[in-house]
């Protein structure tokens, strides 16, 4: 409670929710440590990124959205379609990587574009206009195929195993890299850019941003293309772990992605959060399964109701630090 | 009555629809004493889904949203085949299933109004977590129950009409009675427009959050039942899978707002109605499996485009457009012809 105290004394009141989060990750980490032997390792946190680049990467996407006050459920349909793309087009024809990721990126962008263009030019709510994207593209996906398609392109298993060497023992996949490319962008978007001020003002209140001058229509477009664009980088990323396209990919990665960002401490009413505040959000999400992993012998349906009861936990803390600091 | 319009012609366009498929799809007979006919079917089988649209209806009103549906609709089904399965009552069964249900709806309006989570996520908890109950409940397994009474619920009859839409209309009935005849509908519309506003104003915000919310699970939980007592078996993984996003949907397509403060009970019922139809119309002209989510997409698009004020005067405008660029002279001897 003192590392709080002090954490309110000298840091603004809008970054506590980050704290606050990063600190019970911290606490959630050393609990496992202790819990769990071979647990407390740099390689563990580092396979939490590695198993999770993709959601990572999504995230990031719909923390734009979110921001300003909208929500993407469209995300993991994406992400399965881009798998299925790149699969389909590279077993079949056989095209190659460099056709086809960029074509699945474009493809993504598009998608989010068409939602984003809907949902400003005819004033409907994101809600729907993204779940109908989300029927649409899970229904492409089964039109494409129903089955899961192997993908075994050079280029993709190449990239699917390769490792990154660190220091003493420590490794990454490329993916991670990709996805800390993505986060870091991101962040300077965010923070650093006119238009990333014209995503918190839109979000904060869209009237007001309306009335400042700010492009509302523009800046609302683009975060759902850039939310497409990640979740088709999200699935090319899925088709680099899995080696597969399948229609049942990814299925309620929206909310994992939802669930991260509002963990991390956005608003889903717009205006407020940060993208390292997502970024803890997916870590937290990552450290819940590898806790579960640890556990070992879990039936399925206690593992859900583990997932359950930790996200309540966490968040009950959370909320009661943030609280408690706040008044 | 203008919001709803728009709804009411899309759910006669999708029935009209159904006529060049299936010429008999407005017959209605009596057989055996009961109810037959593809209306009758719509009705019945959209029973649970109207239910579970009911509840959402007055949750979506305060401002929140609720995904723990889908589970709940599962864990009410799963327990209540379990005490059946193991020779308990009826009554018995059915009243530990909603009470269960109740309790859980409480705990999601707890975590909301007196924690102060975002309801997303309050609700996210019990999604998660409920299909893990609910596997739990059936040991992973599929319950399955003889039991003539418990399949009255969701198969029965009761003069003639299936007694899963006469469930409904009693449901419909009370919420009809208690939020517009009562004042409760404009307290919740007032928690929605703003919680701190109204809890100044003296109305117990916190009270009304958390029994809409009680509220909806056990709609969703007689749902349950209904849905499980149908095929008189009781699946954990997938009873009430996703149906949260269809009821969101009807609501929505009902004309409530997600952001709350204003709710149309008719309209969600006319929502329910169109994604069962929707539903019907699928397989009654046959449309490939595969391809069905790509036509549900394509309508619920269409839905919302006809709905939206402002695509209706945009796309007007554009048809108006040329009348009024072409020269005075022409127009002029259009409106005398």
């Amino acid at each position: 409670m003192t590392a709080l105290t002090v954490g309110r004394t000298t840091l603004p009141a809008k970054y506590l929710p980050v704290l606050v989060t990063g600190c019970l990750f911290v606490a959630m980490f050393v609990a496992g440590g202790i819990r769990y032997e071979g647990f407390a390792s740099g390689q563990v946190i580092l396979n939490v990124f590695i198993d999770n680049a993709f959601l990572l990467v999504v995230a990031v996407g719909m923390t734009f959205v979110i921001l300003t006050g909208g929500i993407d459920l469209s995300v993991g349909s994406v992400v399965a379609l881009s798998t299925m793309i790149a699969a389909s087009l590279m077993e079949g024809p056989g095209w190659p990587p460099y056709v086809v990721v960029p074509l699945v990126l474009a493809i993504g962008s598009g998608l989010g574009l068409a939602m984003g263009w809907i949902i400003q030019a005819f004033d409907i709510q994101p809600f729907i206009v993204t779940l109908a994207g989300m029927f649409l593209a899970r229904g492409l996906c089964y039109t494409i195929g129903t089955d899961s398609i192997p993908i075994d392109d050079p280029t993709f298993t190449a990239f699917a195993q390769t490792r990154i060497d660190l220091f003493a023992d420590l490794w990454i996949s490329p993916s991670v890299v990709i996805a800390l490319v993505v986060v870091a962008v991101a962040a300077y978007v965010l923070h650093y850019t006119r238009f990333g001020r014209s995503v918190y003002a839109t979000g904060g209140s869209e009237q007001s941003a309306l009335l400042m001058g700010l492009p509302v229509a523009r800046t609302k477009i683009i975060v759902y293309t850039l939310s497409g664009f990640c979740s088709a980088l999200g699935g090319v990323l899925v088709s680099f772990y899995m080696l597969s396209g399948y229609g049942l990919h990814a299925v309620g990665m929206e909310l994992d992605a939802i669930a991260a960002v509002v963990i991390g401490g956005a608003l889903l009413t717009g205006g407020s959060g940060f993208l390292l505040g997502t970024v803890l959000g997916v870590l937290v999400l990552g450290l819940i399964q590898t806790i579960l992993t640890f556990e070992g012998t879990l039936s399925s349906w206690w593992t859900k109701i583990f997932i359950g009861l930790l996200l309540f936990v966490f968040i009950l803390f959370q909320r009661l630090f943030s609280a408690r600091s706040r008044r | 009555m203008r919001r709803l319009l728009w709804p009411v012609v899309v759910l006669v366009l999708l029935l009209a629809l159904n006529i060049f498929f299936t010429p008999s799809f407005f017959s209605i007979q009596v057989r055996d004493g009961h109810l037959y006919g593809s209306l009758i079917d719509i009705l019945r089988f959209g029973a649970p889904l109207i239910l579970v649209s009911l509840g959402m209806t007055l949750v979506i009103a305060t401002g929140g949203i609720d995904l723990s549906v889908g589970s709940v609709v599962a864990i009410s089904g799963a327990l209540a085949c379990l005490q059946i399965s193991q020779d308990a009552g009826l009554f018995t069964a059915v009243a530990t299933a909603l009470g269960l249900c109740l309790v859980l709806g409480a705990w999601n309006g707890l975590l909301v109004a007196t924690v102060g989570i975002q309801p997303i996520i309050a609700t996210l908890i019990l999604m998660v977590a409920g299909r893990g109950l609910a596997q739990l409940i059936t040991d992973g397994q599929i319950i399955t129950v003889n039991n003539p009474a418990y399949k009255v619920i969701g198969g029965g009859y009761w003069l003639t009409v299936p007694f899963g839409i006469l469930i409904v209309i009693a449901v419909l009935a009370i919420t009809a009675f208690l939020t517009r005849r009562l004042a409760l509908g404009m307290l919740i519309e007032s928690v929605g427009g703003n919680a701190e506003a109204s809890r100044l104003a003296g109305i117990r915000a916190r009270g009304i959050i958390i029994m809409v919310y009680a509220f909806a699970a056990l709609c969703a939980g007689v749902a349950g039942l209904m849905i499980s007592s149908n095929v008189s078996s009781a699946d954990g993984n997938n009873a009430g899978l996703w149906i949260e996003l269809d009821a969101i949907l009807a609501v929505v397509i009902g004309g409530t707002s997600l952001s709350g403060g204003r709710f149309s009970l008719s309209g969600t019922v006319l929502g329910a109605l169109i994604i069962q139809t929707l539903t019907t119309t699928i397989y009654s002209i046959g449309v490939p499996p595969e391809t069905t989510l790509l036509f549900k997409a394509l309508v619920v698009t269409a839905v919302c485009l006809i709905q939206s004020p402002t695509f209706r005067a945009k796309a007007f405008r554009r048809r108006g457009r040329p009348a009024s660029q072409s020269p005075a002279p022409e127009e002029k001897v259009r409106v005398t012809a």
